[in-house]
């Protein structure tokens, strides 16, 4: 499984299947920091990854001193 | 895990609401939210012409597009900041945006216009970057809407942002800042109506709005904004609001029930005059933002430089769980 990191921008393979649980766990993330993204739509918590999905963790927090 | 309208798949989780929704009931909600924060505060009407402060990232775009697509009369101001291909970058994100959807942008460019650039204020002024940059927009913002007969100037707040500035605010009880800290700001002294309509929604969502409409934006963090206050408060709220989900629209609906009147919306009214070189409103003889100019004129151009934070690192690449590492950087950031 390709998964798309962000800051900075990087890709790593991984084996699947895994739960877009236990990727976050893997990746060390909260789950509300970020979305994890397939084929241009968000997968649900729940949902099995496939070994041959690409998929994106992309972390949501943002901003400046506004 | 069903869609709590239509029980079909749904995609995305809120746990402060305890529902989850499928792509075009979160949608729905997401429009319904700003409809609700826009009556509930009232913030504009329909008819009125609005300026969205839009800086290429989820939250201005996204309220440009909830605007937009609820009828609402809505043209963008993006300030080039010269932070390197970031800027570069955002400014792309911005334009196409724009353009895609027939919206008018307006597109002001720090160093073409005004001789200098965010890196090169910031190391001038010997302060943190984000101060320049901040200063830099709010005047541009507010004297292109006043300039331009805009009726009010729209920023992308989103909960997350108005909570953590609310939260830095309280520990240093800035009472001047608090007094301020409300969803609409009436227009006063040559300021221009200020608004946020995206108070009830927090930036996973907007992050996941963009994303199920096609919206492409900036996905990389600012590279000067890397560390800074405004991101460990978040954090700090973040995981308050993992134990306990809702934390954080109480902290801050509740600092509107009850507190934010307890404070001086105005404190500075009195002494505010008019800048001798710009016109706009100015504490002194000269605002801040000429002032900037000043002191900035002539310096050399400083290079933006790298984050060196460890909190720019996280994502974590996998540990020994996963096999084939094979990681690579696109050079993305600056």
């Amino acid at each position: 499984m390709r998964v798309l990191l962000r800051n900075p921008s990087r890709e790593v393979e991984i084996d699947g299947p895994m739960s877009v649980v236990k990727l976050l766990q893997m990746f060390e993330v909260q789950r509300e920091s970020v979305l994890v993204i397939r084929e241009g739509t968000l997968v649900p918590g729940d949902a099995l990854l496939n070994h041959s999905d690409t998929v994106e963790i992309r972390p949501v927090i943002s901003g400046g001193s506004e | 895990m069903k869609c709590k309208v239509c029980r079909g798949p749904a995609i995305i989780d809120i746990r402060r609401h305890n529902a989850n929704f499928c792509t075009d009931h979160f949608i729905r909600y997401c429009h319904e939210q700003v409809a609700r924060s826009i009556k509930e505060f009232d913030m504009c009407t329909p008819g009125e012409r609005m300026l969205v402060a839009v800086s290429g990232g989820k939250d201005s775009l996204a309220v440009w597009d909830i605007l937009h697509t609820m009828g609402y009369e809505v043209d963008g101001l993006y300030v080039g900041l010269g932070i390197g291909d970031y800027s570069e970058g955002s400014g792309g994100y911005v334009s196409r945006f724009a353009n895609e959807r027939g919206l008018k942008l307006i597109t002001i460019d720090l160093r073409d216009e005004y001789g200098y650039d965010v890196p090169t204020a910031a190391a001038v002024t010997k302060r943190v970057p984000c101060s320049a940059c901040g200063l830099s927009k709010r005047h541009l913002f507010d004297a292109a809407a006043v300039e331009g007969g805009y009726d009010a100037v729209v920023t992308g707040h989103n909960l997350d942002d108005e909570a953590a500035v609310l939260y830095g605010n309280v520990l240093r009880w800035q009472s001047a800042y608090l007094g301020r800290q409300r969803p609409v700001l009436a227009a006063r002294n040559g300021f221009p109506r200020k608004i946020k309509p995206l108070v009830r929604l927090g930036e996973r969502e907007m992050a996941a709005y963009c994303v199920l409409r096609g919206i492409d934006y900036q996905v990389e963090e600012c590279p000067m904004a890397t560390g800074n206050k405004h991101l460990q408060f978040k954090e700090v709220l973040n995981a308050q609001e993992a134990t306990s989900p809702g934390a954080k629209a109480a902290f801050y609906f509740g600092f509107l029930r009850e507190a934010v009147d307890r404070f001086d919306s105005d404190p500075d009214d009195d002494s505010l005059g008019v800048c001798e070189r710009c016109g706009s409103p100015a504490s002194g003889e000269v605002c801040s933002f000429c002032r900037l100019i000043e002191r900035t004129d002539g310096a050399e151009p400083v290079p933006v430089r790298f984050p060196t934070s460890k909190k720019s690192k996280k994502p974590n690449t996998p540990r020994s769980t996963a096999s084939a590492a094979n990681a690579s950087d696109d050079g993305e950031t600056t």
